[in-house]
């Protein structure tokens, strides 16, 4: 008869074996570590920070209750916001294509196109918005045009990405047929490719949409029009109470932006 | 069956024409008439200062001159500023991704009653609601210029974004497993940790990762109001139209966010 | 005709895939290429339209030399050859008349084709078509809301409107249930003989091969080891073809036809 008992206190069992713990621990510790680098070294005022839910509560309270008086130059400054969104969105979409199918491994002419149509992308996407507003500020001077042109460059590198991404996921066969009847490359791209697309360029102008309207409300605070210029007034003004309307203005504008994108989305597909 | 010749000699004469992406004819017409009201409507209304725009290419030219090469002096500058961008965003990470997990069990609806969920819900919802930058200034006036302003907003940014997409992931998973820790008889707590967490904590960590990375880049553009880290350096630069060292800040922001992509990117593979 | 010479087909460094292979295919014969996975028998049907390069040999349609041709000539030439796919290969967001008409995309302009003006020829053509092999009354379905059987269909009506002096099929059946694919093989059978079209079938059910086609090739490794009359085709054909591996379906779907089998 075979002993049991002994059998089973040799038994043990962990979660996770030496070389998982191991790594756990390290994890943890870097992670510890980091953590108490950053706060001890942050160039952080503490007594102000024990003081700060005062603070922002007093400000709230000075916001409180917001100020309508200024309701019609509010009105038309969100419209503009609108406008820049809008227009910088239709107009992305004629430089977005392109760059996307070079972008695209499948449908790029050859190597150099593709490294330039991703080097595009990416800097489109690693700079802010905000950053470009501030170089077209620079040289258009402030106005909606630095506005637009910022949405837009912006926007090339989100959608260009996400395009391009969704012409690398098609079926090749439908392409293979076509290049098998003899279409030229710029017919096999309309019949194989353009179809199997669709659904996903028009989710992804829509969600960029959507995006940039809210991008389009802060660019006035650098300048480069829209709702932001009078936030920015409103504030060095310490005008609280305004600016807490205009906030109210901003939210509503998100949420019919919501709305409506959402709308559209189930639309289309 | 029809016999006999069949293409080149049948002229049946039928029309045919590719049936329209839309339907409706009204529609259809309407959105192009709709769109060129716009445009037209959009473009008469907006105010361009077109005498400032026309000397916009030669600023421009004087702009990108004085930009290249990019400048890399004032390197201690940079790198103070990049620290403390890099200590705001993972300061804010960490705490957005703390306080991301409660508030996700809150607003996820199968695992949290009506009134929490309301909660839950709002809370995540007013984090997103505005633009991290608007989120900046208020902060800013409120707590001073200088990184905590930054760390509060970014940690309110990944609140909005976390929480959202965890409580979705949470509202998703194999109720199944959570059926089987009830019939144990394990109380909410429990729960949670073994019929719950396990199931969403890939994605927890995929999300955290690509939050960081989210992170380093609107830490370095809050500073541009005031709250801290390389935003705030690079406005001084573009004041003072110094023109090359704001290039070289930019240089080293696309290289930052390209090499953080690349390791989230990668330490995501690794954990999924 | 067509007249393959010597046609060699490598992949890198590695063992040729095509072996120096031969072919004649005169008139409007349909001739069926049977062999098992991985003998060549789509490669070559590839090499024919280019849709895969071939590295060194010949293949001549009608006195053309097809294995040099570029850029436009290359296509000239392809829309003079017909390809049905294994997988329909259909553009299946369009509608059953769009894929129909993109068969002439290799002769009307980019500008045509963009705005889906056909010659009113190519429309008739296309009814009459469609209405030969019954699927007219889906002119403007979608694609992909049809069944197997009738996307092939579509496809093969597509592949008929390029007005080819030569039809290629690769394996026009494996997708198909035994009965539609029945119903597939007669057709291409029917259409080879009224439009005097020379056809060519890759195919894997031997049975099939032997009743709807004039003449069977069969591959092995790269190399054409069988060229003859279905009826010649007998058990020894079978065994050097498919020896030691597994043999294919023989299932023809119809149970009361009598295949011939000579005697050994």
């Amino acid at each position: 008869m075979v002993d049991h008992a002994a059998k089973l206190t040799d038994r043990v069992w962990s979660r996770y074996n030496r070389k998982e713990q191991l790594t756990r621990y390290v994890v943890y510790l870097v992670t510890l570590i980091a953590v108490v680098w950053a706060v001890s070294d942050i160039n952080i005022f503490w007594p102000w920070v024990w003081d700060a839910p005062n603070q922002i509560q007093s400000l709230a309270g000075r916001m409180w209750p917001p100020e309508f008086s200024k309701w019609e130059a509010i009105f038309s400054a969100m419209l503009e916001t609108v406008h820049i969104a809008t227009l910088s969105t239709m107009l992305t979409i004629f430089i977005a294509l392109p760059v996307s199918y070079i972008a695209a491994q499948n449908t790029t002419p050859n190597k150099v196109t593709l490294w330039i149509g991703r080097f595009i992308l990416v800097s489109s996407r690693s700079v802010n918005t905000i950053i470009w507003a501030l170089l077209f500020v620079a040289i258009f001077g402030p106005g909606v045009l630095a506005g637009i042109l910022a949405v837009m460059f912006r926007s090339v590198g989100f959608i260009g990405k996400l395009m391009g991404e969704a012409i690398e996921e098609i079926d090749r066969r439908p392409v293979e047929a076509m290049e098998a009847t003899g279409a030229s490359k710029l017919k096999v791209v309309l019949y194989a490719i353009v179809p199997q697309v669709m659904p996903a360029f028009f989710a992804i102008i829509i969600l960029r949409w959507d995006i940039n309207i809210r991008e389009s409300t802060v660019l006035g605070l650098v300048g480069a029009g829209g709702i932001g210029v009078l936030l920015q007034g409103s504030i060095d003004m310490f005008a609280w109470q305004t600016v807490a309307t205009i906030l109210l203005a901003i939210v509503v504008l998100v949420i019919l932006g919501e709305a409506l994108t959402s709308v559209l989305r189930k639309k289309v597909i | 069956m029809t016999s006999g010749r069949t293409a080149s000699d049948t002229t049946s004469g039928r029309v045919w024409k590719k049936p329209p992406f839309i339907a409706n004819p009204w529609i259809r017409y309407g959105l192009g008439v709709i769109i060129l009201a716009y445009l037209y409507w959009a473009f008469s209304t907006l105010p361009f200062d077109w005498q400032r725009i026309a000397e916009g290419l030669p600023r421009a030219g004087k702009i990108f001159g004085g930009a290249v090469p990019p400048s890399f002096e004032r390197a201690e500058l940079l790198w103070t500023g990049f620290k403390e961008s890099f200590q705001i965003a993972f300061l804010a990470t960490m705490l957005g991704v703390l306080l991301s997990v409660p508030i996700a069990v809150m607003a996820a609806r199968n695992v949290s009653p009506l009134p929490v969920y309301l909660l839950g819900r709002t809370l995540i919802i007013v984090s997103r609601s505005f633009h991290p930058v608007i989120v900046a200034i208020l902060f800013v006036a409120a707590v001073g210029f200088g990184p905590m302003a930054g760390i509060l907003t970014l940690t309110l940014y990944s609140i909005g974004f976390v929480a959202k997409l965890l409580a979705e992931e949470i509202e998703e998973i194999d109720w199944g497993q959570v059926e089987a820790m009830r019939s144990v008889g394990a109380g909410y707590m429990k729960i949670l940790v073994y019929g719950v967490f396990p199931q969403i904590m890939p994605r927890q960590i995929g999300l955290s990762m690509y939050q960081l990375d989210s992170n380093l880049r609107a830490s370095a553009v809050v500073g541009i109001v005031g709250a801290g880290g390389i935003g705030g350096t690079l406005m001084n630069a573009f004041g003072r139209y110094d023109y090359d060292f704001a290039f070289a800040i930019l240089l080293m922001i696309i290289a930052i966010i390209l090499v953080s992509e690349g390791l989230s990117g990668w330490v995501r593979k690794k954990v999924w | 005709m067509l007249e393959i010479t010597n046609l060699v087909k490598r992949y890198g460094q590695n063992e040729p895939v095509l072996k120096g292979l031969n072919l004649k295919v005169e008139g409007s014969s349909v001739v069926s290429i049977v062999g098992a996975s991985g003998a060549g028998k789509s490669t070559l049907l590839r090499c024919i339209n280019r849709l895969v390069e071939p590295t060194s040999g010949s293949i001549k349609l009608n006195g053309h030399e097809l294995v040099n041709l570029r850029g436009s000539e290359l296509r000239h030439s392809r829309r003079r050859i017909g390809m049905v796919f294994q997988g329909f290969n259909l553009i299946d967001r369009l509608t059953v008349m769009e894929n129909v008409l993109s068969g002439r995309l290799g002769y009307v302009s980019f500008f045509q084709a963009l705005t889906r003006r056909f010659p009113q020829s190519d429309i008739d053509r296309a009814f009459s078509l469609m209405e030969r092999v019954g699927i007219a009354h889906y002119a403007d379905k979608r694609a992909d809301q049809l069944s197997g059987g009738e996307r092939q269909r579509v496809a093969v009506v597509r592949a008929l409107m390029q007005e080819p002096e030569i039809l290629l099929a690769d394996e026009p059946t494996a997708s198909l249930d035994p009965k539609t694919s029945q119903q597939i093989m007669s057709l291409l059978q029917s259409l080879a003989n009224e439009m005097s079209l020379p056809v060519l079938i890759n195919i894997h059910n031997v049975t099939q091969a032997r009743m709807y086609t004039d003449r069977i090739v069969g591959m092995r490794h790269g190399q054409m080891i069988f060229d003859g009359e279905p009826k010649d085709f007998n058990q020894d054909a079978l065994d050097a073809i498919y020896g030691g591996i597994e043999s294919p379906e023989e299932d023809a779907g119809e149970p009361a036809s009598p295949t011939e089998e000579a005697s050994a």
